[in-house]
């Protein structure tokens, strides 16, 4: 694939009355295999950590770029690698822990011993004993250190990439993305914890829903049954040129809408009351604390990000694939490193919203499911994607789903799925 | 590799456990007796799980003291690495009672029943004003297939006060061994 992006064949054409997804591309295993290849493992920058979560030396941790199992780590000069995680003698999980600190990766298996830069280091009985065994003359330590990926960390976001040949990361990107990233990233941070999500679903369900502005006022009720939600608020949805990645953004200082307006969007919504108060309000008082007053930043990088401003609930989302039916969130929240005690405990309290028990997010985990579920032996239905025009591309509102026909376009462009498509 | 990096982490919890001194075999408190109290705690906590499971949810708050109470479900992994974020953070009685709204009222979740198991129950410490209780829970989760699978195992972490009359939760502390949550999390622990 070359880079930067040319233009390609629609394989799933956009009809007038919609774009189509076949639905085989959430259960099939082949689809899966395929993603891992040509996604995962190609010409993609994956999100591995923040570069907060390895403040030493000699810090780790390991996670995974797809369902390749990968190390982060930060060496004895303060450089940070990516490995795969895998011994190059045998094969074993090299690290068995989620984190820690070490001067070096000394496999349990035969003890293979690698340095924080991936060289091996230390082959036990290489030599043999009393003259019996050891390695072959011809066995080079020099050509056995770890597999390193490509590693470009922007404002503490670390990247990395299986490919020799993918584009900078910033220009991978994008100038309207890395925006976005240096906005939220603009000083240090603070790690808050992190959360993991484990949902019986296929990942790219979850890549359609948070490039879907579509249902966040029709599924999340938490703000319309507490009479809390304007779906008239001021909205746009940025694409990066290549409608890779996107970033749907809410200003909670739109212009006021009256409640006659807000009655008629709602009229056909399950609930839109004024009947429930919430007892205690603080779990949504915040502070604003960025100049252009958005009070949600949903920003979708492919193929496994997702950076979120909700109000003052700062997070990444990283999305870690196991099978066609199942994958896992890890969200890691976060503030910043000067936060003062109130403003620590305004983010403790609005950590309520979001999560896998988030007040305002748990149901992505249930929508995903219930179309997993259904589309089981219907792979060649199609779902239909035609809100907002059948196209990708940047508009100045929310109430479209071209973001993700563009994560379409693209998906079917890394798989090259032009000609399959047709059999 | 070392293992001394994971031992030597900020997991205060953990540690103190380990070395945290029951409460004597006799004292009084409010009163009662060490058995007595003993059984009034055991009697508290199976009364809170059996709210839960038989969907009295409306009442659960009313377990916690109505001012200044906490309750938070976090993982053993956060709190192993010395990190307050919490699943569920609620510090007023009012943060409860929303919560129970929000699940009946707004939020969409699949069909499943709760199943609380609660043992070990230790009274740690005794103030004067307080107890220190912990216990271990397991939650099984059956779905709407029928099948029952553990949705969450850990920890306890109460402090217990004596309120007119009654024994209230001022603190609650669910702290999960289950690090990575099935789907999503709505009901209490
Ligand atoms: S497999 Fe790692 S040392 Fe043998
Ligand atoms: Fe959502």
């Amino acid at each position: 694939m070359n880079a930067p992006m040319a233009p390609f064949a629609k394989p799933w054409v956009a009809n007038p009355d919609g774009y189509r997804v076949p639905y085989e591309v959430f259960t099939d295993q082949a689809y899966y295999d395929q993603e891992q290849e040509h996604i995962f493992r190609d010409e993609t920058w994956s999100f591995v950590g923040l570069d907060a979560e390895l403040p030493n030396k000699g810090d780790f941790k390991s996670t995974a770029i797809g369902d390749t199992p990968v190390i982060v780590t930060r060496d004895q000069t303060g450089q940070l690698h990516v490995f795969k995680n895998l011994c190059m003698h045998r094969g074993a999980l090299l690290v068995r822990e989620s984190r820690g600190n070490v001067k070096s990766f000394d496999c349990v298996y035969h003890q293979w011993s690698f340095d924080l830069t991936g060289a091996l280091r230390g082959v036990p009985m290489r030599r043999g004993v009393r003259g019996e065994g050891g390695m072959s003359p011809a066995f080079d330590m020099a050509n056995f250190g770890l597999d390193a990926l490509r590693v470009e960390v922007m404002n503490g976001l670390i990247f990395a990439s299986f490919s020799k040949s993918v584009e900078p990361l910033a220009d991978y990107l994008g100038e309207g993305i890395v925006a976005n990233i240096q906005r939220i990233f603009n000083r240090p941070i603070r790690i808050m914890g992190d959360y993991r999500q484990y949902i019986h679903g296929n990942w790219k369900l979850y890549a359609e829903n948070t490039r879907d502005p579509y249902h966040g006022s029709l599924l999340h009720l938490f703000h319309s049954t507490f009479g809390l939600y304007r779906a008239t608020q001021k909205g746009f949805t940025y694409m990066d040129p290549s409608n890779r990645h996107s970033l749907l953004k809410a200003t909670a200082s739109a212009a006021p809408t009256s409640a006659s307006e807000d009655q008629e969007v709602y009229k056909n919504v399950r609930s839109y009351n004024t009947e429930f108060h919430l007892q205690d309000a603080s779990v949504l008082a915040g502070r604003p604390e960025f100049e252009d007053r958005a009070s949600l930043v949903i920003n979708a990088i492919f193929p496994n990000l997702l950076i979120q401003q909700i109000a003052n609930c700062l997070a990444v989302r990283q999305s870690v694939t196991h099978a066609p039916n199942a994958f896992e969130i890890v969200w890691t929240l976060f503030g910043y490193a000067d936060d003062d005690e109130e403003m620590q405990m305004i983010r403790m309290k609005q950590s309520n919203l979001v999560g896998p028990a988030g007040l305002i997010s748990m149901e992505d985990g249930e929508a995903i499911e219930i179309v997993q579920d259904a589309v089981i032996r219907d792979g060649k239905k199609t779902s239909v994607l035609a809100m907002g025009g059948v196209h990708a591309g940047s508009v100045d509102h929310m109430i479209t789903e071209g973001p993700i026909i563009g994560f379409w376009e693209n998906y079917a462009r890394y798989l090259k799925l032009g000609d399959e498509l047709k059999k | 590799m070392s293992s001394s990096s994971l031992l030597s982490s900020q997991s205060a919890i953990s540690h103190k456990d380990k070395v945290a001194a029951l409460a004597p075999d006799n004292f009084t408190w409010h009163g009662y007796s060490a058995l007595e109290t003993q059984w009034r705690v055991e009697r508290l906590l199976s009364r809170y799980v059996a709210c839960i499971d038989d969907d009295a949810l409306e009442h659960w708050p009313e377990f916690f003291v109505a001012e200044g109470c906490r309750y938070e479900i976090i993982t053993r992994e956060n709190v192993e690495r010395g990190m307050p974020l919490a699943l569920v953070f609620c510090n007023s009685q009012g943060m409860l009672v929303d919560r129970i709204v929000s699940l009946r009222e707004a939020n969409i979740y699949p069909q499943r029943w709760y199943r609380h198991i609660v043992s070990n129950v230790l009274i740690q410490a005794v103030a004067e004003d307080h107890l220190e209780v912990h216990s271990h829970y397991v939650v099984l989760q059956t779905r709407r297939n029928g099948q029952t699978s553990i949705f969450s195992a850990g920890k306890y972490k109460d402090r217990i006060v004596f309120q007119n009359g009654e024994l209230k939760f001022a603190e609650k502390r669910v702290v999960g061994d289950t690090h990575s949550i099935d789907t999503l999390l709505v009901s209490p622990i």
